[in-house]
């Protein structure tokens, strides 16, 4: 039986078929996936880029619960259109404390990575309780409930505990006033203000949701979607030495 | 029926050899594969070979090889829009050097300007202003001759550049006190004086209406910014209240809850996000929508 003919032995036994498609997908893993969690080059060094907030994250869970990824992207890619449009393209250091991340591949909406300070809180309101009352081509859904549900805090600490299992740096006190922290971000004028702009300097707190004394989900929602994209400043980004 | 000899049957009516598998005299032929497709599936071996030498593919420990053609796709994006700037230099100069108002003379430049002004616009703006400038409930309407911070080229530039209420040091910052929250105006003196400002543009009010009033709660509390006779205030954005125009609406409860709880709608300043040329060429184009007075 010359070589050739060896291929008989997959084709008469399903399990050993298995096996052997199992081992030729690995390869390709192997190869295409593993390098990129070990090779230096993967995620750029870029100043700025902070893990979330308790309340952005918050709003970011909010954000996969509702399947806003269904329609809208969190990548811009490094194409001449989508650099014209969007702004800059997004650097993989811009989505690494994001797990899962949010990169979509599907545009039924515009692109977010990059949405955050472009339009008001007020505006991010009216839009998304009705989307069409403030842009009246939208095809996407309302989303009235996010104004009236009460913002859960209660597992916030866990949430920031799991992200630190998968790596993101969040300190013990950041992770035990996780939910005061929320509470602060949410509101002007909140007592625990001047702890979370010490454990968040750069994160802005202000009342996302345009309720006085109500912490929503839509508080949560509009402060992340209002942090999308600013966190790196291009303009001392140092594009030569990210060319790869 | 043996691997050797199965390649010696030849099935008599095609002439070709048959797989050996037989099913009530029924035989299963060997046709081999078109021997173009075999090739093109040689050549793209080939090919893939070469194109991991040319452009950067294998992982390594610290990098991956960056290919002899030196490629990358973020170097592709920059020469993409150094290729394209270099195409607009020469009008994005001039309209970079030309002051608001040559450029409103010169109809090249304007030509130029209203386009890609108008191009920015339906990225930037329209999401508030509307698609065509048309605004909304409290997004102001950019084609008509009202105009909360003024309608000259120079105001409309303040206006993009820094915003309304935003976080630029610059920004307009006047802005409608909550009167009845912050318990200045007691519910009857609101009522009042929203009746008076009804009046103000002529709309029809239900018998009964003490608008003496409301004329003195005006003078008192609102006049300072919105003028005497309500006509407005551009340098602190204050609305006229005589036209018919209104920017949240004219029912007496909008203009009631506007009073209790204040108004100040934020517009973002674009100064940072957009770069200088695009601003001005924004700025001709929203002026050719309802510019002037």
């Amino acid at each position: 039986m010359s070589l050739w003919n060896k291929h008989a032995i997959f084709e008469k036994n399903s399990i050993i078929l298995l096996i052997g498609v199992l081992i030729v997908i690995s390869i390709g893993g192997l190869v295409e996936i593993m390098p990129l969690f070990y090779m230096k080059n993967t995620i750029e060094k870029v100043e700025g880029v902070r893990p979330y907030t308790p309340l952005e994250l918050a709003g970011r869970d909010i954000y996969v619960r509702e399947g806003c990824y269904l329609c809208h992207s969190q990548m811009i890619r490094a194409l001449g259109d989508e650099v014209e449009r969007y702004g800059h393209y997004s650097l993989a250091a811009e989505s690494m404390y994001d797990h899962p991340f949010q990169w979509g591949s599907k545009r039924n909406g515009p692109d977010l990575a990059r949405v955050g300070a472009k339009y008001s809180d007020e505006w991010h309101r009216q839009h998304l309780a009705d989307p069409r009352s403030v842009v009246s081509a939208s095809i996407m859904p309302g989303y009235p409930w996010l104004a009236r549900n009460e913002l859960d805090v209660k597992h916030l600490s866990d949430n920031l505990r799991v992200q630190q299992i998968e790596g993101v740096p969040y300190t013990a006190e950041q992770v035990e006033n996780a939910a005061i922290d929320a509470r602060a971000q949410a509101s002007e004028d909140h007592p625990g203000a001047k702890a979370f702009g010490k454990r968040y300097p750069t994160a802005v707190a202000r009342n996302y949701g345009g309720q006085p004394g109500r912490v929503t989900e839509a508080d949560a929602l509009i402060a992340y979607l209002q942090m999308l994209g600013t966190s790196v400043d291009f303009k001392i980004y140092d594009e030569k030495a990210n060319i790869r | 029926m043996t691997q050797t000899d199965k390649h010696a049957d030849i099935d008599s009516h095609t002439g070709m050899h048959t797989t050996g598998h037989e099913w009530d005299g029924i035989k299963e032929l060997n046709t081999p594969l078109p021997r173009w497709w075999v090739n093109i599936l040689y050549a793209t071996i080939v090919w893939a070979f070469f194109y991991c030498i040319a452009y950067p593919a294998i992982p390594l420990i610290q990098s991956f090889t960056p290919g002899v053609l030196g490629w990358s796709s973020r170097q592709g994006v920059n020469d993409d829009l150094a290729k394209l700037r270099e195409r607009r230099a020469p009008i994005v100069a001039a309209l970079s050097k030309a002051s608001l108002q040559e450029i409103e003379q010169n109809p090249q430049l304007r030509t130029f300007a209203i386009a890609q002004g108008k191009a920015a616009f339906g990225d930037n703006c329209a999401p508030c202003h509307g698609a065509g400038g048309g605004g909304s409930k409290g997004y102001p309407n950019l084609n008509d001759d009202d105009w909360l911070w003024g309608g000259s080229l120079d105001q409309i530039a303040a206006t993009i550049n820094h915003g309304a209420r935003s976080d630029d040091d610059q920004t307009h910052a006047g802005m409608m006190p909550a009167f009845g929250r912050d318990g200045m105006l007691k519910p009857k003196e609101i009522s009042d004086v929203a009746d008076y400002v009804r009046s103000l543009s002529g709309l029809t009010q239900p018998a009964g209406v003490d608008l003496k009033a409301g004329a003195k709660i005006f003078a008192d509390n609102c006049a300072s910014c919105h003028g005497e006779k309500g006509q407005g205030n551009l340098e602190l954005g204050a609305p006229n209240l005589t036209d018919a125009i209104w920017l949240y609406g004219s029912d007496k409860d909008v203009i009631v809850d506007g009073l209790k709880n204040g108004r100040g709608g934020v517009m973002p300043a674009w100064a940072g996000r957009l770069d200088a040329t695009t601003i001005k060429a924004l700025t001709v184009y929203v002026h050719t929508l309802g510019g002037g007075r």
